[in-house]
């Protein structure tokens, strides 16, 4: 089977500035891939790239096993589902959704017919003869998504739709994206700055930064084997936690010493990675750094750390400590007797480690 | 809005009221001196001759006459020519009203395209055209008058529409422009991915929105055209004058008795299309000036 | 096809750009030429150099105008300002009637500067406007003839611009008063500062961009004054309220010299530009980012 969309070696210019430098990506049917990142990191403009909005300056982009390089938007059998909704201010709900049938010709019948239909799906019945501006945020979200899904295209296209909502309604629609996705078994590329929207939507994850792909993979492996200490800071929250730190070559594995305030430093042993010597980053994710007994195993090793501050979070518990120069926060369970001012005994669970080079960030290992 | 009426109580209750008052007063007075040459104009247009050389200057009509008036609108000279203002009014309204509509045409589809299709150089077009708006327009005269004569219509009312068309557009684009960025570039976005064209998408998503800026375009290109004197007095004959050249005609016209209230009426008739929008429609006026002048 | 779909939106560009570089910059070239030469009656292009600026320069009628322009530009702006910035602070102290007001105090710019020099050359008009009037309530020695004396008539070009102008000045100021964040303020008061300082201290700083678009909005408007010069006085007595718009318009369409016309033109559009350009550069750098 060809991918749905498969984008090579594109690159971006506007005038002398690289905006997207050598992407290359493809999603098979069915898809849902999050295009994630911060702001000004291209993820937007490489939508725009393959709605055919944004004229490439190289590279080639396939959609549905045709190439779309030169195809303007209207023949890229795509649909777009945008940040602000975009909705036609002056037209009715049902003529939003049904507008881009009539610019095309189909027929009234098969118009009210597939209006109906979406209408359903969507359960926006009631609101089809209102105007844009007398709904409410999540109602012209449910009106774009309508917009988009009447077309029934090969791909949809999502730039960040949810970033106007208020939290509560962001989950709900985010719930909503999710089933739908499943329900329709569509092919989805979705943009978003927010990576907790990533992880929870994706089967795919592309980390951007400067117009540079990070890393492509599932959100497991992003979340567990992020490839560089960008990735392993984005993604997550609270993030990875980069703790400076010494490898020393060992019988079998490496040593690694974590220098401490109070001077006595900790040593910890993993066997699993060979060839780490000199100054690394450890990269643990609060959720790995854990009470003292708390998770067994042979690579959950102990260390006492001086706690700075607490923060109850309701069901977590986060604790800030200083590891080698650097705050270092673990995530512990509500009741636990972390004191500020107080040390305190933790295991640091090696099997879910990362290793990065502080030079220029890579994952090592 | 800001709330600066409020005032520490420390100040005595009979002198808050006593600047209350004086702020009133001054505000009166203001209204007086604004009104004041309406009035007069209005008060003179009514009396005969007789009663204006003997009676005051702000005294009301004892006997109130429309002929001058009548005298005004179809019987006051202009020059060789005794028609009133009449035919000139009229110059002025088959001047304007072509000269309105085509600019503010010519505005929105610019400003569609400056705002909403930008392209490599668009923002220097743009600025070319706004620069445009501030040149004294003394600078263009002549040659203007020349082009005119080679066209073939120098002392027409289609070449002051063309003058007036020409130097219109900058703000009209100006206007339009600034209107079209507020909206987002994602609409055309979506207009694009629907399927629709660079007019289809004007036609049915841009024009809808837009009636607010046309209302302020039209009422500011109206007024602009309507009030114009340096185009009328330069490029026209003696047929084709706008009204506001008939109307200094009317007044320095040397030959006869001196007929100030033929003058005021006539003057009253000249400004009476614009007051009117002014009254009608002062909201989209204000707007018009504020946006003429606070460019962006 | 695909090329027309692409271009559709220069091709519409088109014409208006290059109407405004025939109109506009195609014509100031023209007319920068003609000021280099001996043009009279007819245009002449064989360039001889500054000739029409020194005549300019060294003409008697010139200087008045230039002379005019300044006193006029001064005070028709400085007063224009004052009672514009003086009447929006009054009609910001929770006016009842501020509606009816602010329409009365505007309503001028809606006017044609024809109009209203009409109305003011009536009513200056010694032998029976306001001198007369002001006689006929007792005062037999008042004099208001400025408009027949050379030397004060300017000033009532003056009267009759800040009475057309100032109200627009008021709007522009009104609209900036209303922008300030009202939490400044209300910080301010809750800090037990005076009203008036309030407006000394935080507000009228605060509009500094208002000044200066008010500013360049009348300076434009007093060089380029022409109507109201030719409606109320004709430029006269004499010449004594001569303009450079005035004296640019007589010597192309009366005196035929258009050397000079041109010359005496583009002085004012080097005027207009020495204050223009510096505020429009700013104006566009800080829009388009």
């Amino acid at each position: 089977m060809s991918p749905i969309l498969e984008i090579q070696g594109l690159f971006k210019n506007y005038g002398a500035t690289e905006i997207l430098k050598d992407i290359n990506v493809s999603i098979n049917k069915g898809e849902f891939l999050v295009l994630v990142g911060p702001s000004g990191c291209g993820k937007s403009t490489l939508l725009n790239c393959i709605a055919g909005l944004e004229p490439i300056s190289g590279g080639s982009i396939r959609i549905g096993g045709q190439d779309m390089t030169e195809v303007s938007p209207k023949d890229r059998n795509i649909a777009m589902v945008f940040q602000s909704y975009a909705l036609y201010p002056t037209m009715s709900v049902a003529r939003n959704i049904t507008f881009g049938m009539q610019v095309r010709g189909v027929d009234k019948a098969t118009q009210a017919a597939k209006l109906a239909e979406v209408a359903r799906q969507l359960q926006i019945q009631p609101l089809l003869n209102r105007r844009p501006g007398q709904l409410s945020g999540g109602q012209r979200q449910r009106v774009a998504m309508g917009r988009a899904l009447v077309r029934d295209p090969a791909l949809f296209l999502f730039d960040e739709p949810l970033s106007n909502l208020d939290a509560k309604l962001r989950v709900e629609m985010r719930t909503e994206i999710k089933r739908l996705h499943q329900d329709l078994g569509a092919s989805m590329v979705y943009v978003t700055h927010d990576q907790i929207e990533a992880m929870t939507l994706a089967t795919k994850i592309v980390v951007m930064k400067g117009g540079v792909i990070q890393q492509i993979g599932t959100p497991h492996e992003i979340y567990t084997r992020p490839a560089n200490t960008f990735v392993a800071d984005f993604m997550g929250s609270p993030a990875m936690n980069l703790i400076p730190a010494r490898a020393v070559p060992a019988q079998e594995g490496s040593m690694i010493e974590i220098g401490c305030e109070s001077g006595e430093s900790i040593r910890l042993h993993d066997p699993r990675v060979t060839g780490l010597s000199g100054d690394i980053l450890l990269g643990l994710r609060p959720e790995d750094i854990v009470e003292a007994g708390q998770r067994h195993g042979p690579l959950v090793q102990n260390g006492s750390v001086m706690i700075e501050v607490v923060e109850p979070a309701g069901a977590d518990t986060f604790v800030v400590a200083r590891l080698g120069g650097k705050e270092v926060t673990s995530r512990l369970s509500a009741d636990t007797r972390a004191m500020p001012g107080k040390t305190l005994d933790v295991g640091f669970d090696l099997s879910r480690a990362s290793y990065f080079s502080p030079h220029d960030g890579a994952r090592m290992g | 809005m800001t709330d600066v009426s409020y005032r520490p109580p420390s100040r005595s209750r009979g002198a808050r009221i006593a600047l209350r008052w004086g702020l009133y007063l001054m505000l009166g007075v203001f209204a007086f001196w604004y009104l004041l040459p309406l009035f007069v104009m209005l008060t003179t247009s009514l009396k005969n001759l007789e009663e204006i050389r003997s009676g005051s200057l702000l005294a009301l009509p004892r006997e109130i006459t429309l002929e001058p008036w009548k005298t005004a609108w179809s019987g006051a000279c202009t020059g060789i020519r005794c028609d009133g203002l009449q035919p000139f009014f009229w110059n002025s309204v088959m001047l304007a009203v072509p000269a309105v509509a085509i600019s503010t045409l010519i505005g929105a589809m610019n400003g569609y395209v400056i705002a909403q299709w930008r392209f490599r150089g668009a923002n220097l077009i743009f600025s070319l055209m706004l620069f445009g708006c501030f040149i004294p327009f003394q600078v263009v005269l002549l040659p203007m008058a020349r082009t005119l004569g080679i066209i073939g219509i120098a002392g027409t009312i289609p070449g002051l529409i063309f003058v007036h068309v020409i130097y219109g557009i900058g703000f009209t684009t100006l206007f339009f422009r600034n209107y079209y960025v507020t909206i987002p570039a994602e609409l055309t976005k979506a207009a694009k991915i629907d399927g629709a064209g660079f007019f289809r998408i004007f036609w049915s998503v841009f024009l809808p929105l837009s009636l607010p800026i046309i209302v302020v375009t039209v009422i500011w290109q109206f007024t602009q055209i309507w009030n114009d004197f340096l185009f009328g007095v330069s490029f026209s004959q003696a047929g084709t004058q706008p009204v506001t050249v008939a109307l200094n005609n009317i007044v320095n016209s040397t030959t006869g008795v001196k007929e100030y209230n033929v003058d005021m009426a006539a003057a009253i008739i000249a400004a009476l299309p614009t007051l009117l929008v002014y009254v009608v429609a002062g909201k989209y006026f204000i707007r018009g000036l504020t946006a003429g002048s606070v460019k962006g | 096809m695909r090329w027309l779909e692409r271009h559709v939106p220069k091709l519409v560009l088109a014409p208006s750009f290059i109407a405004v570089l025939i109109f506009v910059y195609g014509f100031i070239g023209w007319t920068a030429w003609i000021s280099f030469t001996r043009s009279r009656l007819l245009p002449n292009y064989d360039i001889v150099g500054t000739i029409q600026y020194q005549r300019l320069f060294a003409s008697p009628r010139w200087e008045v105008a230039l002379n005019n322009l300044f006193v006029f530009g001064v005070l028709f702006i400085g007063i224009s300002m004052i009672l514009g910035l003086l009447l929006a602070i009054f009609l910001d102290q929770k006016i009842r009637t501020e509606g009816v007001l602010r329409t009365i105090y505007l309503y001028p710019m809606a006017l044609s500067l024809i109009v209203t020099g009409t109305a003011w050359k009536w009513m200056l008009n010694p032998g029976l406007g306001i001198e007369a009037m002001v006689r006929g309530w007792g005062f037999e020695n008042f004099r208001f003839d400025w408009i027949t004396d050379p030397k004060m008539a300017i000033y009532t070009i003056v009267i009759a611009g800040v009475w057309q102008a100032s109200g627009f000045v008021m709007a522009l100021f009104l609209a900036g008063l209303r922008s300030v964040d009202g939490e400044i303020i209300k910080a301010a008061q809750v800090d037990g500062i005076p009203t008036h300082r309030i407006y000394t201290a935080i507000i009228i700083p605060s509009m500094a961009p208002i000044f200066l678009s008010a500013f360049i909005v009348l300076a434009h408007l007093a060089i380029k004054s022409f109507d109201l010069v030719i409606a109320l006085t004709g430029g006269g007595p004499g010449y004594a309220t001569d303009l450079p718009a005035t004296y640019m318009y007589a010597m192309a369409f009366s005196r035929g010299d258009i050397g000079q016309a041109a010359a005496s033109a583009m002085v004012m559009m080097m005027i207009v530009f020495a204050i223009v350009v510096p505020y429009l550069y700013s104006e566009l750098r800080s829009k388009h980012d």
